[in-house]
């Protein structure tokens, strides 16, 4: 039994102008110890279904699915109470701005705690031991000082550290990455990378990586799905979609690549949306 | 047209005061340090640095918006330097500049055409139906519409901001343009469209460019030369050959390890680590 299972997708936003299809029957399987990414440009919906899975849509989003199976657990019909025993436990997600995604008023060491005591029932002393063991994990210097930093007094590329070890205090099954080096320089961003395939190759758990960079995919993902305006443009392992891509937009969005660039012109997405139509 | 050089910088230093407090010296921070590079005409220089490196700083000297503390700047044979000399609308002309983020560098309550008539307005004796018709030359130049001339910021996607960001710089006419990160904040294809619009221009118009990147992938496709700083310094300056396939300094090689690849040799490479 894969670990998530998701078939056909749908997301409906009501507007002023009638309602927008967001995702329009995407189907998505994810296996534990497996790395899948999500690649597509803005507004492709790649965000949308994972934000739909954790129930983090505003009340405007209409959801519907065929099947929504995390470990044989119905995500569809599950009250709000059970929900948040496998939200942030189970299932947890970082995000792309690390800044902002902690709250500035808290040490980091206090907003390590609260996850801890929510779902592990951790306090005091023992949470504290916890704290620095995953903080030392995710390769914080000094994490027995840090514990009282606020989120301002690390740079952005610690913030995210932080996070991420928010994100597997409780051991989840399954983590989703939304763009979680996009606001990083390259260094940093390579650490962050190497920490998360690490951590995932440890834990063995599953790990979605939501990217519009090819790059990102290429370092880390075993499989890739490339959306691209609310519907899946193609799926396949990480080599095949690279050496072989099948579907023309995935064609197109692999020859924009700078460094894959032959003669003196890039080819644009729209030169292949002619040709191709998608 | 070797040997024309349009940019000269010589030592250039920039020093920013930072002031103490109750438990704090006061101190000074050196942003820049020692910057020299010369470009030619028609040529592109990209400069690569992490955040904090000085290259905005840069940027910020090089159009004008800051005063160097020490160093020359001369832009097509004319010297720059505010502190002591101030602005003058011929040094306007020359250069102009494009910043990252097209949906904070465009004013929401101005419509296209303002945007695109006010360097005109502020700089020249232009009468209003000679700026329009510039502007609305201008709107087809970098690949929009006649229509648009009317419309709000709002109206407009990233791609779209950036090519009216573009159409503004250029409306001048200038010597140098300075691109600070111009598609960091664009999707891929929407970044290979502007990217070729400033090749298009660079041909057409003559066209300098300083492109400030991090991204090197980037800066491999559209670099003549290349300058990577690093604290302020400048820790490598060649032609892009040079750089790229032969980097000297520690940092430029920790950049370009860091850099992800995407061709299917490393990804290869990848998988039969982890499988290993």
């Amino acid at each position: 039994m894969p670990l998530l299972e998701i078939r056909n997708l749908k997301v409906e936003f009501d507007t002023a102008k009638g309602p927008f299809k967001a995702l329009d029957g995407v189907d998505y399987t994810v296996d534990g110890g497996e790395v899948l990414a999500i690649v597509g440009e803005s507004g492709s919906g790649k965000s949308v279904a994972m934000l739909a899975t954790m129930g983090l849509l505003p009340d405007t989003a209409t959801i519907t699915a065929d099947k929504m199976e995390f470990e044989g657990l119905d995500l569809r019909t599950l009250s709000s109470r059970d929900r948040r025993r496998v939200i942030g436990k189970d299932i947890s997600m970082i995000f792309q701005e690390p800044i902002a995604s902690l709250n500035p008023c808290f040490t980091v060491g206090f907003q390590l705690g609260e996850t801890l005591k929510t779902h592990m029932g951790l306090k005091g002393r023992q949470a504290r031991d916890r704290v620095v063991e995953i903080l030392t994990s995710v390769g914080i210097p000094n994490p027995g000082e840090r514990l009282s930093a606020f989120p301002h007094q690390m740079s952005g590329g610690q913030c995210q550290r932080v996070m991420i070890a928010m994100a597997i205090a409780c051991a989840p099954k399954l983590l989703i990455a939304d763009e979680p080096t996009t606001a990083l320089d390259v260094t940093i961003q390579k650490q962050i990378l190497d920490l998360l395939v690490q951590l995932q190759q440890d834990s063995g758990m599953g790990l979605i990586m939501i990217t519009h960079d090819m790059g990102v995919v290429a370092e880390t993902a075993d499989r890739v799905i490339v959306q691209y305006k609310g519907r899946k443009m193609e799926e396949a392992d990480v080599l095949t979609l690279f050496e072989n891509p099948k579907n023309p937009y995935t064609k197109a969005l692999l020859s924009a690549l700078p460094e894959n660039a032959t003669g003196d012109r890039l080819p644009t997405v729209s030169d292949f949306a002619e040709a191709g139509g998608f | 047209m070797a040997g024309d050089v349009i940019l000269k910088v010589r030592d250039l230093y920039r020093t920013y005061d930072i002031k103490g407090g109750m438990f704090k010296k006061a101190s000074t921070l050196t942003a820049v340090k020692g910057v020299s590079l010369d470009v030619e005409r028609g040529s592109t220089l990209a400069v690569v640095g992490e955040s904090g490196c000085g290259k905005s700083t840069l940027a910020r000297m090089l159009t004008m918006i800051d005063a160097q503390t020490s160093g020359l700047i001369e832009i097509d044979g004319l010297p720059i330097d505010i502190s002591q000399t101030g602005i003058s609308k011929e040094m306007r002309q020359k250069v102009q500049i494009v910043f990252q983020n097209p949906y904070g560098s465009l004013n929401p309550r101005q419509k296209i055409g303002h945007v695109l008539e006010e360097p005109l307005l502020l700089n020249t004796d232009m009468p209003s139906a000679e700026r329009r018709d510039l502007a609305l030359q201008m709107l087809e130049k970098v690949g929009l519409q006649p229509e648009h001339y009317g419309r709000y910021p709002h109206m407009f996607s990233g791609g779209q901001r950036q090519r009216i960001a573009i159409a503004r710089a250029i409306m001048m006419k200038p010597k140098l343009l300075v691109l600070d990160e111009p598609v960091s904040a664009l999707d891929l294809s929407v970044q290979a469209q502007i990217l070729n619009l400033l090749a298009d221009l660079q041909e057409e118009m003559g066209l300098t460019y300083v492109f400030i990147s991090h991204d090197l992938s980037v800066v491999r496709y559209i670099a003549d030369k290349v300058m990577v700083m690093y604290f302020g310094e400048v820790v490598e300056y060649g032609t892009r050959d040079e750089v790229f396939e032969n980097p000297q300094h520690d940092y430029t090689k920790t950049l370009f390890a860091a850099t992800p690849r995407a061709d299917v040799d490393s990804i290869r490479k990848r998988l039969a680590a982890k499988a290993a």
